[in-house]
């Protein structure tokens, strides 16, 4: 188990504090100007040699994208923007680290900002998160009052500005180039890409957009050193990670915990064990619900981090850990999520707009019983026309849970068809 | 992707108190100059609460008008994004969440409690105090099943808990927001296994 002087987030649950007195005596705003001395590439090495990947679900190497801001400055303004727009479901981690470790967050954005050249950064926080907004703002004016924002931030020489902006109720927003469409007042339907955001991203300017995970564990990071965080999970996948863990189990809650850890200790040592026993277990979705589900056989063995989930052809995503007993039906709990994806379609591209009302309604008819056994394979072959066909992932983020669904429990949807075909033939 | 549709009964004009002018100014300073249609979120938020939990046209366009944005532009922004009610709600407004994870923790039955109390999704009840909708994830997940009243989330809870959230909103009571089981945030129940020591 990773060790209480591993944890990053020591206020997770908010025992403590979340304002700046506090937040120091954990350790937060540590003299930051001395890291802030150490320049620009010294920043984005430790990111980068430290291993960490983007805590937002698709896992991108973080320093690396932190090199893709331009070196010099063009005229241009540089901005870093934080996607705190959290709307996967099965995840609840950064209205955790936004409502009781705000200033891991600020000073992160600090560190982040200085590494790509940005003297501006905008907090992009889910219209929901009214609270937590409250008490980011709340962080924000102490760091203003205290000298850690503002002209000579922290004392560090560099001037950097945050604000904190919100959304307004759209899933697609947490998708970077339509939270950039959104940021600047627009529907937030995405971008094209290229150009990249690095290059042309907000108002047209060089813009990185980071999760607020991702953002908040880099203080730590440079102050305890790349490789202390290196040394924890194994290599490509290292580090600690916020674990959420909902559903079907005794105790819910969030975790941190090492990369890599087993899904079954994870469950078992901090969520108190699936309900009814391990052999209860029926499914567990384990990156919020873009990823496809893994059957019990899986979730025996499988290790919580990016590439065994891979391996497992599901993915760690934004590690929202989704737990299924055998009292679920597996159908109708995989429709609801296909019905979270088509109200959440933007609209832009025609195959999810139309694809995941039409995957929807088959899911319906699947849990209902009311189809045709062919009707599974060309629900399939529709999954994988959307898959890969749209401007952004939300196309392939509607289609995994249903492919896993048919991969893993393809026989369960037959007998349900079945069993609907023999009641009606006795009536 | 939703039909959403401007209401039929519209008020004749919408402005904002001097507050509420005095707090936009705040915000479109946060924007680069020229950019001020980044403030459209935020201003048609507080326009809004200002107009008593929904949106009305005369509001959108007095936000287009103040951010020199044509009101195509904000009248886009309004239907897109779900958070803006286009018709009336109840004073208290529950969203509730019905995705997958707290569908499993038992979403339905909180349903059930909405049905039996205040009616079908979008009625608004007799008293004028209470009006619901099924929403997509709030973000809470771990806390649930959940719903949102306003500005809050209630967290943790059963149809038994919730009739009674109900009932006390409904009468003006005092309630107490998120988890409604006793639990602290998002540690497990009973206690958080991590970080017992003094930190």
């Amino acid at each position: 188990m990773l060790r209480d002087e591993d944890r990053i987030f020591t206020n997770i649950y908010g025992f403590h504090g979340a304002d700046l007195v506090a937040a120091k005596s954990r350790g937060d705003w540590d003299d930051t100007a001395e890291l802030i001395k150490k320049g620009r590439d010294w920043v984005i090495d430790e990111v980068k040699n430290s291993g960490l990947r983007g805590r937002g679900g698709a896992g991108f190497p973080t320093g690396l994208k932190w090199s893709f801001m331009p070196k010099d400055n063009d005229g241009r303004p540089h901005y870093l923007v934080v996607n705190a727009d959290e709307s996967e479901p099965g995840t609840c981690k950064d209205r955790d680290i936004m409502r009781h470790e705000p200033h891991k967050l600020l000073e992160g954005c600090l560190l982040a900002g200085f590494a790509m050249g940005a003297h501006a950064c905008y907090i992009y926080v889910r219209g929901e998160f009214v609270r937590e907004r409250e008490v980011l703002q709340r962080a924000v004016d102490e760091a203003y009052d205290d000298g850690l924002l503002g002209k000579d931030a922290a004392g560090s020489g560099w001037a950097y500005d945050i604000y904190v902006h919100h959304g307004a109720g759209a899933y697609i927003c947490g998708e970077e180039t339509a939270l950039i469409e959104s940021l600047e007042g627009k529907k937030g339907m995405p971008r094209l890409k290229p150009p990249f955001p690095a290059n042309v991203g907000l108002y047209g300017c060089p813009t990185t957009v980071n999760n607020v995970e991702s953002i908040a564990v880099a203080p730590t990071i440079c102050r305890r050193g790349a490789s202390w965080f290196a040394g924890l999970g194994r290599e490509g996948n290292t580090g600690t990670k916020l674990f959420c863990i909902s559903g079907h189990v005794n105790r819910p809650c969030n975790v941190e915990e090492e990369m890599g850890v087993p899904l079954k200790v994870l469950l078992e040592r901090h969520a108190g064990g699936v309900r009814g026993g391990w052999d209860n277990l029926l499914a567990v979705i384990p990156g919020g619900s873009s990823v496809p589900l893994l059957p019990k056989e899986i979730c025996d063995t499988v290790l919580m981090d990016f590439d065994s989930l891979k391996d497992a052809q599901s993915g760690l995503g934004t590690a929202g850990v989704i737990v299924m007993d055998k009292s679920t039906d597996i159908i109708k709990a995989i429709a609801r999520i296909s019905h979270f994806y088509k109200h959440e379609s933007c609209g832009q591209c025609t195959p999810c707009r139309e694809g995941t009302g039409w995957m929807w309604r088959v899911m319906e008819r699947l849990a209902a019983g009311r189809a045709q056994p062919r009707e599974i394979d060309m629900l399939l072959k529709v999954t994988k026309q959307i898959e890969g066909h749209t401007i952004c992932a939300l196309g392939d983020a509607a289609a995994w849970p249903v492919q896993g669904l048919i991969r893993h429990f393809r026989p369960v949807i037959e007998a349900r068809l079945e069993q609907r075909q023999t009641a009606e033939a006795a009536e | 992707m939703s039909v959403r549709r401007l209401y039929d009964k519209q008020p004749d004009s919408f402005a904002f108190t001097p507050e509420n002018m005095d707090w936009s100014a705040i915000q479109i300073a946060k924007y680069p100059a020229g950019r001020q249609a980044s403030a459209v979120l935020p201003l048609l938020w507080q326009a809004q609460r200002q107009g008593g939990g929904w949106l009305s046209e005369p509001a959108i366009r007095f936000v287009a008008d103040m951010l020199d944005m044509p009101y195509m532009r904000a009248l886009e922004v309004a239907t897109f994004y779900s958070m803006f009610n286009l018709s009336p709600v109840g004073e208290y407004f529950v969203q509730l969440c019905g995705t997958t994870p707290c569908w499993l923790r038992g979403a339905d039955d909180l349903k059930a409690v909405c049905r039996r109390q205040i009616g079908e999704p979008g009625d608004i009840s007799e008293d004028g105090k209470l009006s619901w909708i099924e929403v997509e994830c709030l973000g809470a997940c771990v806390n649930a099943p959940m719903v949102q009243v306003n500005d809050d989330f209630y967290e943790d809870l059963t149809a038994d808990t919730f009739e009674r959230l109900l009932e006390d909103l409904r009468h003006g009571r005092n309630v107490m927001t998120g988890p409604q089981n006793g639990r602290q945030a998002s540690a497990p129940e009973g206690g958080p296994t991590v970080l017992k020591g003094d930190m």
